[in-house]
């Protein structure tokens, strides 16, 4: 298998790996860039658990080759806080308890973050329309979706005192 | 496996007619890379297209669309005059798959993968769309129901590459839909697609092209269909003709996303549906 | 009083808080290690290979080509695990469902494992391996496999609880039998009696985190392991066993666990990567594709039930009788006996008989799966008295009241209940608003009851005071959904101090004594009991301590608000002593301070619940919503409200999955067609609508809180209240789960 050599940002930073050509970009950012956040729940494309950030497009890492990362910017779960500030994501999936095994949860928040900055006022429909990529076993979507109602109401709170 | 990012399309077919051993295109990469994973698919070269500009973006209007070969679900999506024109093909586009998949997948891809079920195709066969297609040497256009040739295999010769899907000029009047039957409420595979694309010249259906997914090796164009609405103003009878041709048309298997008998009856329910929201865009009234 | 676990009805300062989860930000952050994420210098990747055959003798393998690989640095096949199990029949059957021995028993089944430099190298070598199967007869449904002319998977397998005692092999490995009276009698006074047949399909956990582990072994026989599970100290002990190492040289160590639900209580590739790195002298990590989840972990069984049950006109049932076939996968497991059980457990009957038959098939062996074989049989006893209730012209919820069993009521199971929720949960049924709300057409409504039992089991813990005065517990039992965060709630309750002074950590096996596995609900119950102990047993030790620092008789001192006071005039000039004085002086009063448990878990409180579910079914399609939900539970005592509500949600998302799509599809050729996320179709985000919850608080008079396992009861119910829901909705009885869109079609068809 030939390989590529890869120049990347990842969560902001500069990134460069090597890695063989039918190697994906989940594989890649666990085993090379050391981010296990990143998690493979099915490799298929049908878990969500994978979900990254490509040059801001929601994407399952799984689906996309490391070689195909190259020139591209990347965002994963790892780049969600600012420093000791956690994203009012991470704050209220916390606080409404939306998470138990938690393996899903770096999926949701990915997938979610995007779903917010593009419909800052979801309904609970779309919310659910925008999530269904992401598979949770444990908590029945219940406090997930409450969880992104309250981040949604918490960040157009903040938006208007900021205009 | 080498992989390969040409930037213009007719690098793309000369490095895909260069190869000795397998080589594939790859697009969005959502069925591709699940194939290759499963070890089913062990391409020698994957000619990434990309880094083709010309691919990568929607152009036209009421005249005609032009959807590039690499342009994601998304951003069909995202279309607004695409959507306002075509709203049956964007919506099939956009029933692929998640959200995630949608950053990545392409309607030629969908087509190219040659899956029966494919939600796309349907709908661009009614649309009556055509794509365009580059080899090394020539160019050639052909309908999209030419494409796809039975599961998993197309018309397409080795060295050649799909650069784009053209709709054709959009007459007034004019709507299409397309529905799909799921178990769940997303990211499944069709059971039974089903789409209509209509024009009306006073009220009365003028011209339609119906076509179903998932219910033969290939997705289907039913003339009977469609000449069952032709003329009407889509009155009851007419949907019951249209119903039972749509089913007197299937050809499907038995398998674990439906059964012969389910599929054939979902097909007329379907059709009926989707005929009844392509009239309603085309601005129709029962 | 120290050790002792009756409910004292005492008044909490802690428990029922909405705390802030301990484990919270490493999970939010990505930062959190299961079982894929852990990394050894040197690690090598292994693979299996798998059996594409149901059932085939395995006549030779041909290991050599894919040995000469460059970068393969072990091969190994079943002759590298020889057989340590010294005549116990479970144990081998253990190991060879580990791989295989001599023969295939289902597709998926591992054949042989390699262990290379990286993960291209190790799938190449997998396609060197030669395998010569003969192709031997199959069979994968349970009513089939109980025929006289099916293949006989095991003849070494003989029916036990039948007379006389077969002396032929056979699929099934037992009958079982419970219950009291005379059914023949009571069913003579029946006014109606309805006599149905139902299936249910093969379902999977469906847990998002595959299967993975990294083992480190040494040519000296001790070794340790990384392995995502609900119990690291079986995990440890059967490997140990099967790999005939001493226990103790093994230490295994628990990842966080990415969902389990019954499905990681058993061994699957851990005795495999361990041979792999005993043999390669390096450590191995193994993680499971999502194929090789469905096709070779432990999904739970598909059924076949027979339930018979006779009413009086006045509502009262009078006999009931249930035949439960369980299909328990390729080796003997007793998962009928727990649908015979709990079949009419909610229900008190004068006169009732509950069999099964475990049944053997080509299929993985059955794990447990949440409340394991329950929703099954209630599914058949649900919909059976809805059907009874109709016959009668009576309210489904009001009949249910008139039969519910009670304190006193002998179960159909043997035990007599104490105090228990049934009652409670369908009166809050019948007050609830959901109840009284309009359908639409083509919209139907369904309720069902559920039971559980619930465990104890065996626990050992370590609570130790750091020298600021904080606090760490150590516990063996896996947390999946948040359980260190209730037992940080319990052990700060007891000690008086806040919860943020206390965290609770999973500790190996080399650290405590054994830990049966998070099962059977046990998790906060017997965890939580055992802390109670171990608080209260470092509670004496602190007031020890602050006896020999003031040199004043230790029962001058109480324990108040995490201090240590001084009662009595005589030391009125004692200012109290607070849990951070007494860790800063312990080395002048005796050491650290610790306190311990270990002890048997007694007195796990049954629990029941009643779900209500809304439905809407498109009659052309059989396309069906879940439309509305409601599940009320008895809790005993919910220490985290949350975490109870989350899996009264959980369990009923999984039971909807359970009874609307999920499914186990083999083809002809008993292969499995479904081994992906694609289309084994769990629930996804916008199937499912918001899932309302009631805590009810009955207390088990067995613990000190009165606390009874919440886990499981919750996946109960739900396969019988959607049935109920759709039936009513289309007007036909639906038998079959999963009720998909084309079974509710044939039905309605049928009817036509």
């Amino acid at each position: 298998m030939s390989g590529a050599h890869v120049s990347t940002t990842v969560n902001g930073d500069a990134v460069q790996f090597a890695c063989p050509n039918d190697e994906s970009l989940l594989d890649s950012l666990r085993n090379r860039v050391g981010l296990t956040g990143v998690k493979e729940g099915c490799g298929t494309g049908d878990c969500g658990a994978c979900s990254i950030t490509l040059d801001d497009r929601l994407v399952c890492s799984c689906l996309v080759l490391g070689v195909e990362a190259n020139g591209k910017q990347i965002g994963t779960v790892e780049g969600l806080a600012d420093g000791d500030k956690l994203h009012p994501l991470q704050e209220n999936f916390i606080k409404h308890a939306a998470l138990q095994c938690g393996i899903c949860t770096p999926g949701f928040l990915v997938a979610a973050k995007v779903l917010l900055e593009r419909n800052p006022d979801p309904s609970e429909e779309e919310i659910r329309y925008a999530l269904a990529g992401n598979l949770c076993r444990c908590t029945g979507y219940d406090k997930i979706v409450r969880a992104v109602q309250a981040t949604a109401k918490d960040l157009r709170k903040k938006s208007k005192k900021k205009s | 496996m080498r992989y390969e990012a040409p930037n213009n399309t007719k690098a793309a077919a000369t490095l895909l007619a260069a190869e000795k051993g397998k080589a594939l295109v790859l697009a969005g990469g959502t069925d591709l890379l699940v194939r290759m994973k499963a070890g089913m698919l062990e391409p020698d070269l994957l000619v990434d297209i990309k880094h083709i500009e010309k691919m990568r973006s929607i152009a036209g209007g009421n005249a005609g669309f032009t959807i590039g070969a690499a342009v994601p679900g998304v951003e069909i999506g995202e279309h607004k005059a695409l959507g306002k024109l075509w709203p049956g093909v964007v919506e099939a586009a956009q029933l692929i798959g998640s959200d995630q998949v949608q950053g990545r997948c392409t309607i030629v891809g969908n087509l190219c993968n040659a899956s029966p079920a494919a939600d796309t195709v349907p709908a661009l066969i009614a649309a009556g769309a055509k794509v365009v297609v580059v080899g090394k040497d020539k160019r050639r256009t052909v309908a999209v129901e030419k494409v796809v040739t039975g599961p998993g295999s197309t018309s397409l010769a080795k060295a050649e590459v799909i650069e784009s899907i053209k709709l054709p000029k959009r007459e007034r009047s004019s709507g299409d839909a397309y529905l799909r039957f799921i178990p769940r409420t997303e990211m499944d595979i069709a059971v039974v697609g089903a789409a209509v694309n209509l024009s009306l010249s006073r009220g009365v259906v003028k011209s339609a092209r119906v076509a179903l997914g998932a219910v033969a090796p290939t997705a289907l164009l039913v003339r009977e269909a469609a000449d069952a609405i032709i003329g009407t103003k889509l009155d009851d009878a007419a949907l019951e003709t249209l119903a039972t041709a749509c089913s007197a048309a299937c050809n499907p298997i038995d398998d674990k996303r439906g059964t012969i008998h389910y599929r054939t009856k979902v097909a007329g329910v379907l059709g009926r549906r989707a005929a009844l929201i392509a009239f309603d865009r085309a601005g129709g009234k029962r | 009083m120290t050790d002792s676990t009756s409910f004292t009805n005492q008044k909490f300062k802690v428990i029922g808080q909405r705390v802030r989860r301990q484990d919270g930000m490493d999970k939010v952050t990505g930062r959190a290690k299961y079982g894929a994420d852990a990394v050894a210098p040197g690690q090598l990747v292994g693979v299996i290979l798998r059996s594409p055959h149901a059932h085939a003798k395995i006549k030779k393998i041909d290991t050599s080509k894919a040995e000469k690989l460059k970068g393969v640095k072990a091969v190994i096949t079943s002759k590298d695990l020889p057989d340590h199990t010294d005549g116990d029949r479970d144990l081998l059957s253990m190991l060879e469902n580990c791989m295989a021995r001599g023969r295939a028993l289902y597709d998926g089944h591992a054949v042989a494992a390699i262990a290379a430099v990286d993960a291209s190298t190790a799938r190449k070598a997998l396609k060197l391996i030669k395998v010569d199967y003969k192709v031997l007869p199959h069979v994968t449904d349970v009513d089939a496999a109980m025929q006289d002319d099916a293949p006989v998977i095991h003849d070494w397998v003989r029916t036990i609880g039948v007379e006389p005692a077969p002396t032929k092999g056979s699929n099934i490995p037992m009958r079982s039998e419970f219950g009291h009276g005379d059914v023949d009698a009571g069913f003579a006074k029946a006014d109606v009696i309805i006599e149905k047949s139902y299936k249910t399909e093969q379902t999977h956990q469906g847990y998002i985190e595959p299967h993975a582990c990294l083992a480190s072994m040494s040519p000296d026989g001790s070794g340790e392991l990384w392995v995502t599970t609900q119990g690291h100290f079986a995990y440890r002990n059967w490997c140990a066993q099967l790999l005939g190492l001493d226990m103790s040289k093994l230490k295994v160590t628990s990842s966080e666990i990415g969902g389990g639900f019954g499905g990681k209580t058993h061994i699957w590739m851990e005795p495999i990567a361990l041979a792999l790195s005993r043999k390669a002298n390096r450590p191995v990590k193994v993680v499971m594709s999502r194929e090789e989840v469905f096709r070779a972990s432990g999904p739970t069984s598909s059924t076949s039930i027979d339930v018979k049950i006779g009413a009086t006109k006045d509502g009262r049932i009078v006999a009931a009788t249930s035949e439960c076939r369980y299909q328990g996968g390729a080796f003997p497991g007793s998962w009928a006996v727990i649908g015979a059980m709990t079949s009419f457990a909610c229900y008190d009957l004068e006169n009732v008989k509950t069999v099964g038959y475990e049944v053997v098939c080509n299929r993985p062996k059955v794990a447990a799966y949440r409340a394991p074989s329950a929703p099954m049989a209630s599914f058949a006893t649900e919909s059976t008295v809805d059907l009874v209730a109709e016959a009668l012209g009576m309210d489904p919820v009001d009949f249910r009241i008139l039969n519910a069993a009670k304190e006193g009521t002998r179960a159909s199971y043997g035990p007599t209940y104490g105090p228990i929720g049934i009652g409670p949960t369908l009166e809050a049924v019948k007050k609830h608003p959901h109840m009284r709300a309009k359908l639409k057409k083509n919209q139907g409504r369904g309720m069902a009851c559920g039971f559980w039992f619930n465990f104890g089991g065996q626990t050992s813990c370590t609570i130790n005071v750091a020298a600021d005065g904080t606090v760490n517990l150590s516990v063996g039992t896996i947390d999946v959904g948040g359980s260190r965060s209730s037992l940080s709630m319990i052990c700060a309750e007891e000690l008086g101090i806040s919860y943020n002074q206390v965290r609770t950590h999973i500790g190996d096996t080399a650290a405590l004594a054994h830990n049966d596995m998070t099962d059977g609900s046990r998790g906060t119950f017997a965890s939580g009991m055992a802390a109670i102990i171990a608080a209260r047993r470092t509670k004496e030790v602190l007031k020890q301590r602050a006896a020999t620092a003031w040199e004043i008789p230790v029962e001058d001192i109480e324990w108040q608000d995490g201090h240590a006071v001084a009662i009595g005039k005589k030391h009125s000039k004692l200012e109290p002593l607070s849990l951070a004085d007494i860790a800063a002086n312990t080395e002048n009063t005796g050491g650290p301070v610790a306190g311990h448990n270990e002890f048997v878990a007694d007195g796990a409180g049954v629990s029941f619940a009643s779900h209500i579910c809304d439905v809407d079914v498109d009659p052309e399609t059989g396309a069906t919503r879940v439309i509305r939900y409601t599940v009320i539970q008895d809790a005993g005592k919910a220490i985290h409200p949350d975490y109870v509500e989350g899996q009264f949600q959980g369990g009923a998302a999984q039971g909807i999955g359970w009874a609307l799509n999920e499914e186990y599809i083999y083809g002809e050729d008993g292969r499995l067609q479904n081994p992906g996320f694609l289309d084994y179709r769990i629930p996804v985000c916008s199937d499912l609508p918001f899932i309302d919850t009631q805590i009810l608080e009955i207390p088990n008079p067995n613990h000190p809180y009165g606390v009874r396992g919440v886990g499981e009861t919750s996946i109960v119910p739900p396969l019988a209240a959607v049935g109920n829901a759709v039936s009513n909705a289309v007007g036909v009885r639906m038998t079959h789960v999963p009720m998909s869109p084309p079974r509710i079609l044939a039905a309605l068809e049928a009817e036509e």
